[in-house]
C-alpha cells in the first residue's frame, strides 16, 4: 500500500492525547474526510492514544497517507514498549478494562475505523495499526 | 493549572466547555462543579458542550459522572449544544449517556432546568 507522506508524533502525557486529536483532525480534514468521518477517526485517535499513554508507558503515534489506486486512506499507528496485552480477545471485548475506564477504547475505536489490527506480547508492547478509507 | 470556569446564575451553575480538554483538566472540572454545588444550593448544572468537536469515551464518562455526582447531591444536570458528529459517533463508540438529561441549546437548557425531572426508572416514556 503506498504511502505518499507520513508524520510522527510522540505520546506521553494527556497533553500529547489532545495533540493527537488536533493533529488527526488536520490529517483528516486535508484527506477531505466528512465531518462525521472526521469526527469518529478523530475520536479512535484519542482512546488509542490515551491507551498508549496509560497502558503501554508512552510511545509515539504515526499517521499515514495511503494512496492506493482510486482510495485513499488514513493510517493511524500506535506503537508502546509496555507490558503489552496477554489475551489480546480478551482486551478488544466491550467493558473490558484493567484500568478505572469503560473499556470502550479497543472495541470503540474499531468500530470507528475501516480496519483494525493488534500485535502485542507480554512484555513486548503493543502495534495497533488502523486505518480509515475515505 | 488552567482551569474551566464555572459561572454561577441563582441557583444554576453554567459551564460551558470552549477548549480541547485533556484528562486532568476534565477532573478538574468535575471536582470544581461538586465543591460548588455543595458549597451554595445549586439545583441545577448546565453543561454547555457545543464548542467541542469531539467526545471521547473518557470526556463523555466524565460527562455522566458529573451528572450522576450532582443528582446525589441534590442537583439536575442538562447537557447543551452536542455536536450531530458528536452524537453519532458517541453512540458507535458505545457510550449512550443514558441518565444524562440533553437540550439543544443553552436556552432550552435553561428552561429544563426549571423544569422537574422526569421520573428516571421505567421503560414507559409519555410525552
Amino acid at each position: 500500500m503506498p504511502v505518499t507522506r507520513s508524520q510522527d508524533l510522540p505520546l506521553r502525557s494527556d497533553e500529547d492525547v489532545v495533540r493527537a486529536r488536533q493533529l488527526t483532525r488536520q490529517w483528516a480534514i486535508e484527506l477531505g474526510f466528512s465531518l462525521v468521518d472526521q469526527t469518529k477517526i478523530v475520536t479512535a485517535a484519542s482512546e488509542l492514544a490515551r491507551n498508549t499513554v496509560l497502558h503501554g508507558g508512552g510511545g509515539q503515534m504515526t499517521l499515514e497517507h495511503l494512496d492506493e489506486g482510486p482510495r485513499r486512506g488514513l493510517r493511524l499507528v500506535f506503537v508502546d514498549q509496555g507490558p503489552g496485552i496477554a489475551d489480546i480477545e480478551q482486551a478488544m471485548r466491550d467493558g473490558f478494562s484493567t484500568g478505572s475506564g469503560l473499556g470502550l477504547g479497543l472495541s470503540g475505536s474499531r468500530r470507528l475505523m475501516s480496519e483494525f489490527s493488534i500485535s502485542s506480547r507480554p512484555g513486548q508492547g503493543t502495534r495497533i495499526s488502523t486505518v480509515r478509507w475515505r | 493549572m488552567e482551569r474551566i470556569p464555572v459561572l454561577r446564575m441563582g441557583s444554576f451553575l453554567l459551564v460551558t466547555i470552549q477548549v480541547d480538554m485533556h484528562d486532568r483538566l476534565a477532573l478538574a472540572l468535575q471536582d470544581d462543579l461538586m465543591g460548588q454545588i455543595r458549597a451554595a444550593g445549586t439545583t441545577g448544572v448546565l453543561l454547555d458542550i457545543s464548542a467541542l468537536d469531539v467526545v471521547d469515551s473518557f470526556i463523555g464518562r466524565t460527562i455522566g459522572n458529573i451528572a450522576a455526582m450532582a443528582r446525589i447531591l441534590g442537583a439536575e444536570t442538562v447537557v447543551t449544544g452536542m455536536r450531530p458528529a458528536v452524537a453519532i459517533t458517541l453512540v458507535e463508540l458505545g457510550l449512550s449517556l443514558e441518565g444524562v438529561r440533553t437540550a439543544l441549546d443553552v436556552a432550552r437548557g435553561m428552561e429544563m432546568l426549571g423544569r422537574p425531572a422526569p421520573p428516571r426508572s421505567g421503560r414507559a416514556r409519555h410525552s
